[in-house]
């Protein structure tokens, strides 16, 4: 198994032993020259990490986990990563096959329970398949539409012995089509509704990122001139501050974006899945418009939006053929729209945020700083929350690769593990996590394994002594009825110095720049608590049952 | 758009856990399963799905993506009850004493396309197939002789135009996927075979 995992290019590991999984554990004793084991505090983190590992790295993240409890550990990565399209190659180890279905100690059911959330999953009973299990995980895991893949091996097959025949990458199975055949009429159809359109606009998303189409994406955006617009997991597919990318979309975007879906003329959507966070309303979303839907899954065409024309296929392959055909255009009317939101947009909201003059230190002023430092060159990791809003909002981001969320299922505890995981992907890169008090309380035990590997991530706590965005939601929605989001946290300088990690916590606009300037240039990990006012708001703000024409300023 | 009943095909490989992974699709959007038919297929090691459920074609539509998705689904097809030919397989056991004396059991079968499957001294069980009225019919003439036990199949549906899976099979062996395969231009314009 060991050496299947070198032959596809794995060197980190993020895992948990435990008794179903020793033998693997025994294995890797003498492989620890090959393969870096990160040995995390909790198997939720060991998840994560993983997933961090992948989006910096675009490679598969590898996770180990013991059975029972170490595999259900995983679940929330797993429906995560699911959700969020990340490759995965999860193993677990399993009670011995002849125990199978008697509550034999530390036996759960893994397969049955990780169904719903893996891309594909495998029990192996047998040692014999596992060259070719694994060599099917990895392909499945990377291949099309990415996603987890869980194989969970019995005991008795760890410490079987078999004659190994070397290993052969696997790259067909009969039964799966990863990626759809381009249909060059769809193509044609898309460009010329783009070369007719007075208003177009489009919306991108992960996608382009997962297919590493980034080129071909700015290639496609400049040529067209068409405004660009991108979701939470599609940020810095192209850079923030390029000419034509507006800004971000959905229920925390820019205002511009939002109000003008419902006003261009052809929509066109690259790698993204029309979530119910970005359209808002559904039977108002962007009704005037033809869609174009460029995605790899066939599953994702018509799902929420019907498309006019579907482009299926890899984008890295659709965009070039689609950007052969349209003319060049610069759409200079249709940009002075979006120029007019935003500026509308600085005027009520962004300006106050970044620059408030007095008072409490605001949750923007801190990216506004920190962008000051890192040039928009960093990795910015976060959890889940007001602060996620305001980092996504406001982070500069030059790079591909650099946004690293918990999207599609929100799940508060990522950041810390997947920021672990996302250095050990891009070890050359600054890797900065923001979290809120409350997030950072679900994982804070991964400050451990950041003690044990010596790692340097920066961690920044946005605390505002509430879990907000569920307390922005009872401020707007139930006449302020704060029903159980008034949270008590301990000192976080002080845990973090228990595990060896300096820190230092500010609440003063004099000190954040000095702050910020410590922890950027401190060797090793830091942790830096951002004193924040408690009652901000994150605005703009599509309330949910609304159109996105309807975002709300205040 | 309104709900009917649809024949949902499904052609996979044989392997271990598929029957939740596809049953999940269902039962996470709260959609009852009518019926579930899995055997294998005309085609060594390839297993084919029939399942019945009622619900709008535009929901079909996305559920049958849904399932084609799944790494070992080769096919998914859906139908109306108009464009399938189906049948349920019942049997019946009743006292054969009881039969023998009370019922003209040439005319039972003749009228209700009945066989008899065995008869035993204590026992006998007839066999009919149609679709569920008929089938029902036999349940309602039999019960006021004592009908002891009855069972009916899940629905089984062959595709009236259909050319079969025989020759697709081999494409899909193909490393690329060939054109017919995936025949996506079906796709929008509501035709009757869905496929990918
Ligand atoms: C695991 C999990 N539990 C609950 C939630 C619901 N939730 C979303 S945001 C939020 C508040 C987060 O508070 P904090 O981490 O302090 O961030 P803030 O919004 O204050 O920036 C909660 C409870 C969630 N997303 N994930
Ligand atoms: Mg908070």
């Amino acid at each position: 198994m060991l050496d299947a995992l070198i032959a596809e290019g794995v060197d980190t590991i993020f895992g948990y032993p435990g008794g179903a999984i020793m033998p693997i554990y025994d294995a890797l004793f003498d492989y620890s020259d090959k393969l870096n084991h990160i040995l995390v505090r909790h198997e939720q983190g060991g998840i994560h990490a993983g997933q961090g590992y992948a989006r910096t790295s675009g490679k598969v993240g590898v996770v180990f986990a013991t059975s029972g409890p170490g595999a259900t550990n995983l679940v929330t990565g797993l429906a995560d990563a699911q959700i969020d399209s990340t490759p995965l190659v999860c193993i677990t180890g399993q009670v011995f096959a002849h125990l199978l279905g008697t509550d034999a100690f530390q036996e759960t059911d893994v397969i049955n329970i990780t169904t719903p959330v893996t891309k594909w999953n495998y029990q192996v009973t047998d040692a014999t398949e596992i060259p070719e299990v694994l060599a099917k995980a990895f392909y499945i895991a990377k291949s099309g539409r990415p996603g987890p893949v869980l194989i969970d091996i019995t005991k008795n097959a760890q410490i079987q012995k078999f004659s190994y025949e070397g290993y052969t990458k696997c790259d067909h199975i009969r039964s799966y089509r990863p990626k759809p055949i381009v249909r060059p009429q769809y193509i044609q159809q898309a460009a010329e509704l783009i070369n007719n359109a007075k208003r177009p606009f489009i919306i991108w998303g992960q996608g382009v990122i997962l297919g590493s189409a980034e080129d071909e994406f700015k290639a496609f955006v400049e040529k067209s001139g068409i405004p660009a617009a991108w979701t939470i997991l599609g940020a810095g597919a192209i850079p923030t501050d390029h000419p034509l990318n507006v800004g971000m979309l959905g229920m925390h975007g820019n205002y511009g974006p939002n109000v003008l879906t419902n006003e261009c003329d052809v929509l066109i959507a690259i790698g993204m899945r029309f979530d119910d966070r970005v359209t808002g309303r559904l039977d108002k979303y962007a009704k005037q418009a033809k869609v174009v839907h460029l995605d790899i899954d066939p599953a994702e065409i018509d799902k929420n939006v019907k498309s006019t024309v579907p482009v299926w296929g890899d984008c890295k392959e659709t965009l070039p053929l689609l950007t052969a055909l349209i003319e060049p255009k610069t759409h200079t009317k249709w940009h002075e729209r979006f120029d007019d939101y935003s500026q509308q947009e600085y005027d009520a909201v962004i300006h106050a945020e970044l620059n408030p003059a007095s008072g409490e230190l605001t949750m923007g002023e801190v990216i506004k700083q920190l962008n000051e430092l890192t040039k928009g060159e960093a990795v910015i990791v976060t959890d889940v929350g007001q602060h996620q809003m305001v980092a996504c909002r406001y982070a500069i981001l030059n790079k591909t690769r650099s946004n690293i969320t918990s999207g599609g299922l929100g799940t508060m505890g990522f950041a810390l593990p997947a920021a672990i995981g996302a250095k050990f992907g891009a070890q050359e890169r600054d890797v900065i996590a923001i979290i809120g008090d409350g997030g950072f309380q679900m994982t804070l035990q991964e400050l451990g394994t950041i003690m044990q590997t010596g790692i340097d991530i920066k961690i920044i706590i946005l605390n505002n002594k509430f879990l907000g965005m569920v307390r922005q939601w009872q401020e707007l929605f139930n006449e302020r009825r704060y029903s159980f989001v008034d949270i008590e946290s301990p000192d976080f300088v002080a845990v973090a110095a228990a595990y060896k990690i300096p820190g230092k916590c500010v609440s003063d606009r004099a000190d954040l720049a000095g702050a910020l300037k410590e922890m950027m240039e401190s060797k090793g990990s830091y942790l830096l608590e951002v004193m924040v006012t408690k009652e901000n708001n994150v605005f703009p703000m599509v309330p949910q049952g609304c159109s996105v024409a309807e975002i709300r300023l205040k | 758009m309104e709900k009917q009943e649809y024949n949902i095909t499904v052609y996979t490989e044989n392997q271990i856990g598929l029957l939740s992974r596809i049953a999940i699709i269902f039962t996470r959007r709260k959609i009852n399963i009518e019926s579930l038919n899995t055997s294998p297929s005309e085609i060594d090691s390839i297993h084919r799905f029939n399942i019945v459920i009622s619900e709008s074609e535009d929901v079909v539509r996305k559920l049958c993506r849904q399932i084609e998705k799944q790494v070992e689904v080769l096919k998914v097809y859906f139908h109306t009850n108009e464009d399938v030919i189906w049948q349920e397989l019942a049997l019946y056991k009743v006292s054969t004493d009881v039969i023998a004396e009370k019922v003209s059991v040439e005319r039972l079968l003749r009228e209700n396309g009945a066989r008899v499957v065995v008869i035993r001294k204590d026992y006998t069980v007839f066999e009919t197939t149609g679709h569920r009225e008929e089938t029902d019919t036999l349940i309602s003439i039999l019960q006021p002789y004592g009908l002891i036990e009855f069972v009916r199949s899940a629905r089984v549906a062959i595709i009236k135009d259909s050319d079969g899976f025989n020759s697709k099979i081999r494409e899909f062996e193909r490393l690329e996927p060939g054109e017919e395969v995936i025949e996506n231009e079906y796709l929008n314009q509501g035709q009757k075979v869905f496929t990918m």
